[in-house]
């Protein structure tokens, strides 16, 4: 691999262009968007919060609806920004050939996936605000505790944004996604104590939940949720952030290692 | 001032090289076509003339913007009309050079104004809040040059502007790159259509196997490197009249049943061709592909 994939950033404030031009093809069809995002994670948050609820009474100190709004909340943040940064992003980067067309004007390739990454941000933080708004509408948190928890949310989305665009470099196919869909976040959903605290896993198994991004977004959303001061905040944004940032980085060498032969 | 300069390029790809030491001097105003078969660095020459790829060696001008070093500023500057269409099909005519505006920079009033204009010069003037999937071939690729201009650029690059295209849609294309010369722009272009180039362009080089073999004006390099009389003849007992027809002509060649005479004087081919019925001929004067078959061979490059 060159030395020049490695170079830091070389980006303009025009990168804001790709964010809007995603903006105005996605605000024609905001509407369905919303309802397909959002249908998922609202099935398993009732279905669950009281079909579940209903059996097992309270979890962690409040009532199990309560306590797995903070996990969908953070689940469909997650995954909102998975799909924006894999499927959406390779049908503008190989499929309709976008991101060629943008950087023959004076934009960089790092431009484009600022932008990209910003939008698939923005789609996770609408995801995640919506499973929020929900949640306190059938009084399950207070609006400023909904509220409190949106910063969380938006760096876990700049997080999952992140890593799905450099999965997104890699991939050969839509097939690809399935994999890291499978291998990687699936399983991140249930070790990251969304359905059930992570004491309930064995020991090693809670170590290595705890290098997971998704288990330190919940950590920080249920207490906020509850009116709680999360413990250990710093470190929670901190692994989060690194996440983010390292993520960014990696995707963006991938990428200009796919594009800039 | 020239408006690209390029110097001792050369860009491998793993144990090919793909681009093996062109040089280029594009001057303000001029047509100028990069010919050659396919796979021979075309494409790769304008990417990285434009910035888009890094140079193994060799030092990129590009309107006074060492490249790629300054690519962006110097892009700016420059349209680019890419060889696969990367239209946005979520847009419609209008929203695509609007967007595609925003990433110059521009947008806002003067654009709103501008983009009209450059629609009706693509001859899209009645589709201008058509659908991209409703366009014909010939319409995108006028819309893609249209997008190519957002920037009123100085130098427009085109890959290939034609390909793909039906003879109507083609010349349409080739009066509108007429006007941009007219108006002082300057063209550089990729294709392997000679008629293409020995109509539009002023200068041309013939590209093989990552080299430029030879530069000119289409004139000159007829005139330089070809015979000026063609004979092709075909039919039952062609190759035993090449044998004859060998003493005649300055060079003969064949490709599949037919054989071409080359020369100065054609008159005894002719001539030995009289009361020939079984073979079809056809005299004309020398012409660009003549001079690039010549130059790149006859072999099919896939």
């Amino acid at each position: 691999m060159k030395a020049s994939f490695f170079a830091r950033p070389e980006l303009s404030l025009r990168w804001v262009a790709v964010w809007r031009r995603n903006w105005l093809v996605w605000r024609r069809l905001a509407i369905p968007s919303i309802l397909g995002n959002l249908a998922d994670p609202l099935i398993m948050l009732f279905g669950l919060g009281y079909g579940l609820g209903a059996l097992l009474g309270e979890m962690g100190g409040t009532s199990y609806f309560g306590f797995l709004a903070a996990g969908i909340a953070a689940s469909a943040t997650m995954y909102a920004a998975t799909f924006e940064s894999l499927f959406s992003a390779f049908s503008r980067m190989h499929v309709q050939r976008t991101w060629e067309a943008i950087v023959n004007a004076p934009m960089t390739l790092d431009d484009v996936l600022a932008g990209e990454w910003a939008w698939a941000a923005t789609k996770a933080l609408a995801a995640g605000g919506c499973i929020l708004v929900i949640v306190a509408a059938f009084g399950y948190a207070t609006p400023w505790r909904a509220i409190s928890a949106l910063p969380v949310i938006v760096l876990l989305g700049l997080a999952f944004a992140a890593l799905g665009l450099a999965v997104n470099a890699l991939a050969n196919g839509y097939d690809f996604f399935s994999y890291y869909m499978t291998i990687v976040l699936t399983p991140m959903l249930m070790l990251s104590g969304v359905f059930f605290p992570i004491e309930q896993l064995p020991g090693p198994v809670q170590a290595a939940a705890k290098a997971l991004p998704l288990y330190h977004g919940i950590a920080l959303v249920r207490p906020l949720l509850l009116g709680e001061l999360p413990g250990a905040v710093w470190l929670h944004l901190a692994v989060i952030g690194a996440y983010a940032i390292v993520g960014f980085y990696l995707a963006l060498i991938l990428t200009r290692r796919r594009l800039l032969k | 001032m020239s408006v690209l300069s390029a110097r001792g390029l050369r860009k491998s790809y793993g144990a090919l090289e793909v681009v093996a030491g062109v040089e280029l001097e594009i001057e303000p105003g001029e047509c100028f076509g990069l010919l050659g078969p396919n796979g021979a660095g075309k494409t790769t020459t304008l990417k990285l003339c434009l910035g888009l790829i890094e140079p193994d060696a060799g030092t990129i001008e590009l309107l006074g913007e060492p490249v790629p070093r300054r690519a962006r500023e110097a892009r700016t500057r420059v349209g680019v009309v890419p060889q696969f269409d990367n239209l946005d099909p979520d847009f419609t005519a209008t929203e695509n050079l609007l967007v595609y505006a925003r990433y110059f920079g521009l947008s806002g009033e003067r654009m709103r104004e501008r983009v009209p204009r450059l629609l009706e010069f693509a001859g899209l003037g009645a589709r201008a809040d058509a659908r991209i999937n409703t366009l014909s071939g010939g319409m995108k690729r006028r819309l893609t040059l249209a997008r190519g201009l957002v920037n009123d650029p100085q130098l427009v690059v085109m890959d290939e502007p034609t390909t793909g295209l039906d003879p109507q849609a083609r010349h349409l294309i080739w009066e509108r790159l007429r006007r941009l010369t007219a108006e002082g722009k300057t063209l550089l272009l990729t294709t392997h259509f000679m008629e293409e180039a020995e109509r539009l362009c002023h200068r041309l080089a013939i590209m093989d196997k990552g080299r430029i073999v030879v530069q000119g004006t289409p004139r000159a390099l007829i005139a330089e490197h070809i015979e000026p009389q063609v004979v092709e003849v075909h039919g039952q007992g062609s190759e035993a009249w090449m044998q004859a027809a060998r003493a005649h002509c300055a060079r003969v060649e064949r490709a599949g049943d037919t054989v071409f005479c080359y020369a100065a004087d054609v008159a005894p081919v002719l001539k030995s061709l009289a009361g020939q019925s079984e073979l079809a001929y056809l005299h004309r004067p020398a012409n660009l592909e003549d001079v690039f078959l010549k130059l790149t061979g006859r072999d099919l490059r896939d």
